[in-house]
């Protein structure tokens, strides 16, 4: 496991000239087009990032970077605004759709010279749990290539390939997830709504961290629902996500939804005390359709804090089985309110229909969104017409409170963290995923990691194990609000206990050069 | 036949006077180049979000203010969800939960019978204000089919007054709206130009038997002039009662005014009712306000909006004004109205006041008559009059002193008008209008008439 990756082994190496940047981020390029067949990635801006790079030398030849992420390349999702490098949403709606401004994210991440390698794949518009329904096409996981998964999936039947077995990379960061996964990049921006991160973290076998709501900018983050939305982060080590963390949360006055307070960006400190930790253990997240294998995991995780001297209690989140109706009230209501902006009129799709104003709008929306897309804004008007308001919209925002009022009661009740699984099981083969529609799997998938969007907490996926088919599976830490540097720390401590195995990928053997260490270790499992 | 109650009530769109929008910092022109000020945010690019402009709540807390009302110090905003093509975001910010202002009143004035002597005050209560989002342009070319979007005016930041039916006719529905229009001129919150569309009404009319519920109303719209206005109502308060005194019936509609014929028309139908679909606006925490009392200690006044330094800060209101220059100057009340009517009229009358000995109650029969009917004639504004306070100041010393005559000091003005330079002086002497006062040189004179009489 790359411990501290990015500031003890990335930029160090960068600091003292074993590599340059320009390696560096020829080296990505190289593994993003040998690992193209993941579909991670729906533009590569080869140019722009090498040029970028080379800037980057020239700071470190006089000596002057501009922090630990110069010269770090990195992945940015497909919904963010990247000035001047097409923003798609994988959707038709924006196909060719060339942003005049950077999100605040991305110009933070610029500003300190990182290296922007591309645009990740998503499901379209973030709408889903399994990247699986953008127009690109479905993201791989880089897993289903490893040697780890190959040796333990043994085909069903002699016509069915291994090519043909490969898993979902989960959604709707999958992209995200997959390029930090298969080492194409040192990091990656996702976004989190009802799991987006962490749910694709936990089966990519990387961190996934969703921040609290109001930290981090999401001014050019194209929305899915403006009151969860966050822009998550994806690395391959907690101490990496500290970092990201630290270079992009912070008041943004383009972002009125950001906290006005000073951010103070910090380093981890190496826990190695847990006894005055009192973590909860929520009963309500043993929920229908968890694997045995992930309930073992999780009962063994619990068990580990509880031998290191933590105290580990059963907590309860009693409105925990309305949230995935409540999510789906609020969350369609806003999809249908953010959607309306596109009309073909200013940007993006239009259609060739002429007839009025209104054909040519309805034809443009039919042409450019997806089924799903569709599905929530229909789904989302019907919830806000007047008759149905108070029953559903402020219904729903009611329960909303209550769910939120549950972390209190349990935060407030002593407990400093909590830990849950953070998907139901490893990822699925795609073709057994696509054989529920996206709302099933949206509603299934989503159930452990979206009520922390809907209180604004902070949430973490870490790497686990490995599972019986040999995928990742991660656990997921829950935090008090902006208590991220709590949260991370105890993450990391985690993380040290756990040693999640490094992915073994052909590909990413025939790049490295020892930038990238590949450690044999006791796996958790 | 059983007398009817008309009854008018209006909602008022006031373009807030601001360098920048409401939600973005585009800037607040008039008549720019087509979409030469439009920010990402205006545009509807995806991912921008809207800031809220603090000169916006000022200016709809100070109006909320000078009409008396309540302040709310949270209010909320809203998305209100309709497609049209000067809408780019599919929905406008406004405020329809909970506003920043409510509960107020105006009060105006209006004359009897057309008598400018017999004044009579009435008063409106006003429902709310709230801030919202102005809509773009667009402009349909029926020729090639298509239509055009400006979107400069999208986002410009609207105060909507809403006025109860507390009015009865055209005229006070004129006298209202005219009232509110100089309110918001002197607070510099609206410049409230109707022909800038920086005033916009709509009117809304009904028509009952007294005992019996209000009437089926209509919306009427496309109201361009204070005085379209008041014939606009007339037109659709004489409309609905002879429709119903037909056997007809009012439809809930909506109409648009005419000004070439003169009446109402039913605006194109928009497919029956509308619903909004309104929702709170997530991108903006609700907007708090705060007085001397709820100040926190160390907040960042840059942050904060304090309601009570702002009512400290009013200046004086039209009503304050008219009653400080009749009580002032001795005039009677219709000339503080027609002082205040005219844009800089009162602080010109004042000037010649201050320049001259002659007694202002005098000296405003000469603004009021004869300036005011020259601007008048050649339609000009007070600030593009040739004749200066100053000058008018002069002439009327030259008539106070009697060195004139009145006939010869309007023979004096008449000059002055032409803007050619002049002194008042200069005239009379040119124009031998001075009034002779010595009695030996007048003897004279008539002598010589005489004399050249007993010629002939």
């Amino acid at each position: 496991v790359l411990k501290d990756g990015l500031r003890s082994q990335v930029s160090a190496a960068l600091k003292e000239g074993r590599v340059t940047p320009t390696e560096l981020c020829q080296r990505c390029l190289a593994l993003i087009k040998s690992t193209k067949f993941l579909n991670a990635y729906i533009t590569v801006a080869e140019e722009t990032a090498l040029k970028q790079a080379e800037e980057s030398e020239e700071r470190y030849k006089r000596g002057q970077p501009l922090g630990v992420l110069d010269g770090i390349p990195i992945a940015v999702k497909d919904n963010f605004n990247t000035a001047g490098i097409e923003t798609t949403c994988a959707s038709n709606m924006l196909k060719g759709y060339i942003s005049p401004y950077n999100a605040t994210v991305v110009q933070k991440l610029l500003d300190q010279g990182a290296v922007l390698l591309g645009k990740t794949n998503l499901d379209e518009f973030a709408m889903g749990s399994g990247s699986t329904d953008g127009v690109f096409g479905p993201v791989r996981n880089p897993w289903s290539y490893s040697k780890q998964y190959k040796e333990k999936s043994v085909p069903k039947s002699h016509s069915e390939s291994r090519e043909s077995n490969w898993v979902i990379a989960g959604g709707s960061s999958g992209g995200s997830a997959a390029a930090v996964s298969s080492f194409t990049c040192f990091a990656a921006l996702g976004s989190d709504t009802g799991g987006s991160t962490r749910s694709p973290a936990a089966h990519c076998g990387v961190v996934g961290l969703k921040p609290t709501y109001g930290l981090i900018s999401r001014h050019g983050l194209i929305p899915l629902v403006n009151s969860m939305d966050v822009p998550g982060i994806l690395t391959r080590c907690v101490d990496d996500a500290a970092v990201l963390l630290g270079s992009l949360a912070g008041h943004d006055p383009k972002d009125s939804t950001t906290i006005q307070d000073d951010f103070k960006p910090f380093e981890l400190p190496s826990l190695t005390d847990v006894s005055k930790l009192s973590v909860g253990i929520p009963k309500e997240y043993h929920a229908p359709g968890l694997s045995s294998e992930i309930l073992a995991l999780w009962s063994k995780a619990a068990d580990l804090f509880k031998n290191a001297g933590a105290k580990v209690v059963e907590v309860s989140l009693p409105h925990t089985r309305y949230s995935i109706v409540c999510y789906h009230v609020l969350c369609t209501a806003e999809v249908a309110s953010n959607m309306a902006r596109f009309d073909g009129l200013e940007y993006g799709h239009r259609s060739d229909m002429k007839d009025s104003t209104e054909s040519m709008y309805a034809a443009t929306r039919r042409e450019g969104f997806n089924d799903v897309v569709r599905g929530r804004i229909l789904s989302g008007n019907y919830f806000l017409l007047k008759q149905n308001y108070e029953k559903y919209f402020v219904k729903a925002q009611k329960v909303r409170r209550l769910i939120a009022n549950d972390f209190v009661k349990v935060f407030r009740g002593g407990v400093d963290i909590l830990l849950t699984p953070t998907t139901l099981s490893d990822a699925a083969p795609y073709t057994e995923f696509i054989q529920e529609d996206n709302r099933t799997r949206s509603a299934q998938d989503d159930i452990l990691t979206q009520a922390a969007n809907m209180a604004g907490l902070p949430a973490i996926n870490v790497p686990t194990a490995l599972s019986e088919r040999g995928l990742p599976v991660g656990l997921q830490f829950i935090g008090r609000s902006f208590q991220e540097k709590q949260l991370l720390t105890v993450a990391k401590w985690f993380e040290k206990q756990v040693q999640f195995p490094v992915i073994q990928l052909e590909e990413v053997k025939r790049h490295d050069n020892g930038v990238f260490q590949h450690q044999k270790s006791a796996s958790f499992s | 036949l059983a007398p009817w109650i008309p009854v008018v009530g209006l909602e008022i769109h006031a373009q807030i006077s601001s360098n920048s929008k409401l939600f973005s910092g585009s800037q607040v022109q008039f008549a720019a180049p087509p979409n030469s000020l439009v920010s990402f945010f205006d545009a509807s690019l995806p991912g921008t979000l809207p800031v809220l402009n603090r000169r916006c709540v000022e200016a709809a807390v100070m109006t909320g203010l000078a009409l008396n009302c309540s302040i709310n110090k949270k209010s909320l905003f809203d998305r209100k969800h309709y497609f049209y093509a000067d809408l780019p975001a599919g929905y406008q910010i406004t405020q329809q939960r909970v506003p920043i202002a409510v509960n107020g009143s105006l009060s105006y004035s209006l004359c009897i019978d057309n008598k400018m002597s017999q004044m009579v005050t009435k008063t409106v209560r006003i429902k709310q204000i709230q801030l919202e989002q102005d809509s773009g342009k667009s402009l349909h070319d029926d020729a090639r089919s298509q239509t055009l979007v400006d979107l400069n005016r999208a986002g410009v930041g609207l105060m909507e007054v809403v006025m109860e039916p507390d009015m009865c006719c055209g005229e006070e529905a004129a006298a209202a709206v005219r009232e509110l229009q100089l309110i918001l001129q002197t607070l510099g919150s609206s410049q409230a130009v109707m022909a800038e569309g920086q005033l916009r009404v709509d009117a809304n009319v009904s028509v009952h038997h007294p005992g019996e519920p209000y009437g089926v109303r209509t919306e009427v719209k496309n109201i361009n002039s204070i005085r379209f206005l008041a014939k606009a109502v007339d037109y659709e308060i004489q409309r609905q009662i002879e429709e119903l005194e037909n056997g007809g019936i009012i439809l809930n509609e909506t109409r648009a005014y005419d000004s070439k014929l003169g009446c109402t028309v039913p605006m194109r139908d928009k497919e029956g009712k509308q619903d909004y679909r309104f929702m709170p606006e997530p991108n903006l925490p609700p907007l708090i306000l705060y007085d001397a009392k709820s100040l926190p200690a160390n907040m960042n006044h840059q942050q904060v909006i304090n309601i009570d330094w702002i009512h400290e800060r009013l200046p004086d209101l039209p009503r304050v004004r008219r009653e400080k220059l009749v009580e002032q100057y001795g005039i009677l009340p219709e000339h503080s109205f027609t002082l205040l009517n005219e844009d800089g009229l009162a602080e010109f009358f004042e000037n010649v006041v201050k320049q001259t000995q002659m007694k202002p109650k005098k000296v405003i029969g000469w603004i009021l008559n004869d300036l005011l009917s020259y601007l008048k004639e050649h339609s000009l504004t007070v600030k593009e009059s040739p004749v200066s306070s100053f000058l008018l100041a002069d002439l009327l010393n030259l008539l106070e002193k009697k060195e004139i005559s009145s006939t010869a000091a309007k023979r004096v003005l008449a000059e002055l008008w032409k803007g050619e330079g002049k002194t008042p002086l200069e005239i009379v002497k040119e124009q031998k209008l001075e009034l002779l006062q010595d009695q030996k040189e007048l003897e004279q004179i008539c002598q010589e008439v005489i004399d050249g009489q007993e010629d002939e």
